[in-house]
């Protein structure tokens, strides 16, 4: 098991290399997503400001 | 086929179908990662050149190859834009840019941490890696336009001359491994030639890019349905799908 995170020597670039890789992609799939729900509640807020101008 | 098309073109068909691919797109890129991985990190052999040290290919040839596969889909639907007038054509185009954007910071990054043991260098200029470069700052310099020009219609047009300008980039980085002295290795995958790596060390590979791959478009999708929701905010449909949420449905 040891032998594994070591990646022959090799472990700290394997790993920062892999590690780094997972961090960004789950960053870009939070990102996304919640900028697609900031979009909406921003949309219905002004949906429904702008109902209350024009009763 | 043609009805088909006209109904993609409408806003809201082509949200609901965003919002339909999306899981589908999304789940099975999880699966395949987990595939590629347990591939690229157990099965596949340690390379007799490299040892173990080669396994960042894993990471750093999907990102790469997403990274230049995000800025052609870009480059393609501003031109689309820009000769047709569509609206949606430029949705695409920036919904692709973080995600190219956050590809080509990882392939640089991943190339650097690949270099220093490998070349014994995290950066040199060289033709393969300053391209990349190029690739990323373009990115960047998309995304910094369109924030600059506070009016959609023009930020499309300025933004959509810029990618498709741009485009000549890609056939840069592409050859530059085969147009001048690299110190960055030819590519190891070819659609014309059989492959010069081991079966074992291929398979992770492939699985590991088309994982990308799906990530890439389920992304996308999310990227598409925000900004259609933006242009589209004050037509009907908008406030129907707002308002239903609001109720609780």
């Amino acid at each position: 098991m040891s032998d594994f995170f070591a990646m022959g020597g090799y472990g700290t670039y394997v790993w920062s290399a892999y590690s780094l890789s997972f961090v960004v992609l789950v960053a870009i799939v939070w990102f996304a997503r919640r900028n697609l729900a900031n979009t909406r509640e921003r949309l219905k807020r002004q949906r429904l400001s702008s109902q209350e101008r024009t009763p | 086929m043609w009805t088909w098309f006209h109904k993609l073109a409408s806003p809201p068909h082509f949200y609901r179908t965003a919002t339909v691919l999306e899981p589908w797109l999304f789940w099975p890129a999880l699966i395949l990662l987990g595939i590629g991985l347990y591939g690229g990190l157990i099965v596949a052999p340690a390379d007799y050149m490299q040892g173990d040290g080669y396994r960042i290919i894993y990471v750093h040839v999907p990102s790469s190859y997403l990274s230049m596969f995000s800025y052609v889909t870009m480059a393609v639907a501003s031109a689309i834009g820009l000769i047709w007038r569509m609206k949606l054509a430029f949705c695409v185009a920036v919904a692709c840019a973080p995600i190219g954007a956050a590809f080509t910071f990882l392939s640089l990054v991943t190339g650097a941490i690949w270099g220093q043991p490998m070349w014994g260098t995290w950066w040199v200029w060289d033709p393969r890696l300053t391209s990349q470069l190029i690739l990323f700052f373009l990115y960047l310099g998309y995304m910094f336009l369109r924030q600059a020009l506070a009016e959609t219609r023009q930020a499309d047009r300025a933004s959509g001359v810029l990618a498709v300008v741009g485009v000549v980039n890609i056939p840069i980085i592409h050859f530059s491994v085969e147009w001048w002295n690299s110190l960055h290795q030819p590519a190891s995958l070819s659609k014309l030639e059989a492959p010069s790596i081991a079966a074992d060390m291929l398979w992770p590979l492939l699985v590991m890019i088309l994982a990308y791959q799906l990530l890439m478009l389920a992304l996308l999708m999310t990227g598409i349905r925000a900004q259609v929701l933006e242009r589209e905010k004050n037509a009907r449909w908008v406030g129907e799908l707002i308002g239903r949420e609001g109720r609780g449905a």
